[in-house]
């Protein structure tokens, strides 16, 4: 149970760390995602039920959803288009989008 | 136009004057003043493209890294001091942490008689299996009404500042209904199995809040995570006929009214030695624990609708 409980929390760090050194924002938020799940278990192992099952509806679930909202709506995540695909430049053009801007 | 004078008698009257000095087609110190439209200000491409290139060269002048020493030293110096204070600020929370009474200590500060009579009599006073819910919705039940108050503050600031204005005036990009629904048949078909079950689950972990772990909060934001998925799967159109603005007005009305009596009811009677007339029941039963089923119910239907109307409202749904 000890090594379990470590391995969880070794997860969290790396999800933690992980999610300020992804250049895609899509991808820090599914790894956001992962934290809270992995938080969830967490507190499940910390004898806390009621909070496990709150960090999980709100935490993975609706906080995330209303990120992918947000950044469909500042057009940092774009559903590629067809036409995009066929110039095969939608990938190029999507990260060039979410890199941070640079000096600044 | 009909007037009860004929119009040169009526150009005598003060009326007359009056209207047209307020119109502006008479001024009082230039006389007859001819009235023309206002032209709209044409721009030619070759001047929104010279300033897009001025913009662009002083882009490139400040930020040009070979020349510009003072950038490339800043850089530097920004980074380092980033890292700097972040690991300055972990350690100082780690040393906090190392500060803290270790768990489980009997010593501890927060070991005192608040919690000892919770634990001990807490499942006496207030008729609830699970203590948490015992303490957050008969001890501190003043404390949750806040935080219904919170959610649905917050709300009513998103539906103020992201309200859409006026049904097809512009921004027709940002608006998601007009590519909604996308009928993607995997998603509809997943989602039809799954909305119901995941709303029962939800009603379920509402109702069982004071026996077993849940409560309002948790039950309502997996119930607004079901209706989201719902929203997503079958567009807009077929939410509306269900949970429209009205809707969320008239619940979070009802359950926030609800609460507040209820609870003010049960502080001024607590306080004041007075029977409440609100059975406990036999603990373990759901209907049992007094106010605290309603109550749980009250605070899930606030959070269910506050989730629901914030997806909503990000998408620009306006309902």
């Amino acid at each position: 149970m000890i090594l379990f409980q470590c391995t969880l929390l070794v997860f969290l760090v790396v999800c933690a760390i992980s999610v300020s050194f992804s250049k895609n924002i899509l991808n820090s938020i599914l790894i956001y995602m992962s934290y809270s799940l992995i938080m969830s278990m967490i507190w499940v192992c910390l004898e806390s039920p009621d909070l496990a099952i709150t960090e999980a509806a709100v935490g993975a679930g609706v906080t995330s959803l209303l990120f992918f909202a947000t950044l469909k709506k500042i057009h940092a995540i774009r559903i590629e288009d067809d036409k995009d695909v066929k110039q095969g430049k939608g990938k190029e053009d999507r990260n060039e989008q979410t890199k941070a801007p640079e000096g600044i | 136009m009909s007037r009860l004078k004929p119009q040169k008698e009526y150009e005598k009257t003060f009326a007359f004057h009056f209207f047209r000095w307020l119109s502006g087609s008479k001024d009082p110190y230039l006389g007859e003043v001819e009235m023309q439209p206002q032209k709209e200000i044409e721009t030619p491409e070759s001047t929104i493209l010279e300033r897009m290139s001025e913009r662009q060269m002083i882009h490139d002048k400040v930020y040009d890294v070979e020349k510009n020493r003072k950038l490339v030293l800043f850089h530097k110096i920004y980074v380092i001091a980033a890292i700097f204070f972040s690991i300055v600020l972990a350690g100082l929370l780690l040393y906090t942490v190392s500060c803290l009474p270790g768990t489980g200590n009997a010593s501890n500060p927060a070991n005192n008689e608040v919690p000892k009579r919770y634990i001990e009599k807490g499942l006496e006073e207030t008729g609830a299996v699970n203590v948490v819910t015992g303490m957050i919705l008969d001890y501190r039940a003043f404390d949750t009404f806040g935080e219904s108050n919170v959610l649905f503050i917050a709300t009513v600031t998103v539906l103020i500042l992201l309200h859409r204005k006026k049904k097809g005036s512009g921004e027709k990009e940002e608006d998601d209904r007009v590519f909604e629904p996308k009928n993607d048949v995997i998603l509809q078909a997943s989602a039809a199995i799954l909305v119901p079950v995941i709303i029962i689950y939800g009603i379920y972990v509402i109702l069982n809040g004071h026996l077993s772990p849940g409560g309002g909060f948790s039950g309502g934001a997996i119930i607004g995570a079901g209706l989201i998925l719902y929203l997503t799967a079958f567009g807009f159109e077929k939410a509306e006929k269900m949970f429209t603005e009205k809707t969320y007005k008239a619940v979070c009305f009802v359950a926030l009214t609800f609460y507040c009596l209820a609870k003010s009811y049960s502080f001024f009677t607590g306080a004041n030695h007075l029977d409440s007339h609100i059975p406990l029941g036999e603990a373990g039963h759901i209907l049992s624990s007094g106010l605290i089923l309603p109550l749980n119910i009250c605070v899930g239907m606030v959070v269910a609708c506050t989730m629901y109307t914030f997806y909503v409202m990000f998408r620009k749904g306006d309902f």
